[in-house]
């Protein structure tokens, strides 16, 4: 079942998501990527029902994007989080997006930075985060092993533990993940941690 | 014996369900997460806390938890719950986070507006009349969020007072208490609160009764945050408790 979670490090932020697309019994896909790019230098990893989920972060997108027109300057990653909440906290009482996100950025002045936003709006800025029965694990594990002046490969060591243990102790595990970074050069795929691929759909 | 045949229960005594039951969105899915949360425990226990204020000699001060929970599992431990309205007025608010985060922005937003057009700060028994108010708009949706005002008033002399959700105001003299501890509060602030405290009397008081009131309650605790106001100054502490 669907697992996201994110930490801070020294001068990045890393959000890892599971990449299945569930419903009921069914998988339709295991190569379904749950963290967008908001902009340059801003990630959402976002978990929960999939059609609002797919809705709600490109609605944040592209006003992000939209903001960022009419400005000249992107909105920081507090101002993303916030705008995001108050989204979240005006369609709870009228028509609730089921959506949990962990948002991570990198702004010059602050340095790397997550926020956890869950369905409710709750918002809060965290070194670590996690949504999803993959939590328990995740948040477990990064309990034990995280600082927060780890290097990118002591992060990525630290995020694989974490991927090992919900593969490993999690009845309804998910088969691959998504990595992406965010640092000073902005946000990008990292890796993926895959143990099924797709099988290639034949042409017509 | 004739023994009359017990009445079917009609389907509308749901009306007389708590109001809290009958929050009528459009989408089922939310309303069903309400009902199931509810029929497991309070809306209002979600996220967990623990406030109190209490009254000393000229200064007040008001105190919190820090833990954001989400149910059994802990996410933060350094989650603000008491905001600065300004120098001498102070608001804690427990209950669902999400709704304290909305009401604080919705009430910095008045408070500035008010400070704007009477270019004067606002009095604490106004600003109580004013989230009282804010609280009663929503009477039939409430925000689940159970407020605590302390402040200095006309004089410095202290003001505290808590609501419910839906504005019913409740003044005390002594101390008030709000959150998922409030039980435990009573008891701990009952038994150690003495009248006309000097500020630091005051402090070491408060403190042991929110760390004493938050070891019984599973949903709040993970250190304390405590603000103690005097007419010259304000003191703001973190307290370290049992982290677990």
């Amino acid at each position: 079942m669907e697992s996201v979670f994110g930490l801070v490090g020294k001068d990045f932020a890393i959000v890892a998501a599971d990449t299945s697309a569930v419903h009921s019994i069914l998988v339709h896909k295991t190569n379904e990527d749950k963290i967008m790019l908001l902009d340059s230098h801003k990630l959402m990893g976002a978990s929960g029902e999939t059609g609002d989920r797919a809705q709600f972060t490109e609605y944040i997108q592209k006003n992000v994007a939209l903001y960022q027109f009419r400005n000249g300057i992107p909105l920081t990653t507090a101002a993303a989080a916030n705008y995001t909440r108050g989204e979240l906290a005006t369609a709870l009482r009228k028509n609730p997006y089921q959506v949990n996100i962990i948002l991570a950025g990198y702004d010059k002045e602050i340095g790397p930075s997550i926020y956890y936003i869950d369905y409710i709006a709750s918002c809060h800025k965290l070194d670590k985060a996690a949504f999803g029965y993959g939590s328990y694990f995740a948040l477990a594990m990064m309990d034990r092993h995280y600082r927060r002046d780890m290097t990118i490969e002591e992060a990525i060591e630290l995020v694989d533990k974490c991927i090992i243990e919900i593969r490993s102790r999690l009845v309804v595990a998910p088969p691959n993940f998504i990595i992406k970074i965010v640092d000073k050069d902005g946000a990008r795929e990292y890796a993926w941690r895959q143990s099924i691929k797709d099988s290639p759909v034949p042409a017509a | 014996m004739n023994c009359p045949l017990p009445q079917a229960i009609s389907p509308k005594s749901t009306q007389f369900l708590p109001f809290y039951t009958q929050i009528r969105t459009k989408s089922s899915i939310f309303d069903c997460f309400l009902r199931l949360n509810l029929s497991l425990m309070s809306i209002f226990e979600y996220n967990g806390s623990a406030i109190v204020a209490m009254v000393g000699k000229n200064c007040f001060a008001i105190a919190s938890d820090r833990r954001l929970g989400v149910q059994l599992q802990t996410v933060a431990t350094d989650f603000q719950k008491i905001y600065k309205m300004h120098d001498k007025l102070f608001i804690g608010l427990a209950g669902l986070a999400t709704d304290a985060q909305t009401l604080y922005q919705r009430l910095v937003f008045r408070l500035k507006l008010y400070q704007l057009r009477e270019e004067r700060d606002m009095k604490p028994e106004t600003f109580a009349s004013l989230v009282s108010a804010i609280l009663y708009e929503k009477r039939f949706g409430p925000y689940f969020c159970q407020p605590v005002i302390a402040g200095l008033g006309d004089e410095d002399k202290p003001f505290i007072c808590t609501m419910d959700s839906i504005g019913a105001k409740e003044l005390a003299k002594d101390f008030v208490v709000a959150g998922t501890a409030s039980e435990s509060l009573y008891g701990a602030c009952e038994s150690m609160f003495k009248p006309d405290m000097e500020a630091e009397e005051l402090f070491e008081t408060i403190s042991q009764a929110l760390l004493s009131s938050v070891d019984r309650d599973c949903l709040s605790g993970w250190g304390g945050h405590v603000y103690l106001v005097t007419p010259t100054e304000v003191t703001e502490r973190i307290l370290k408790g049992r982290m677990d």
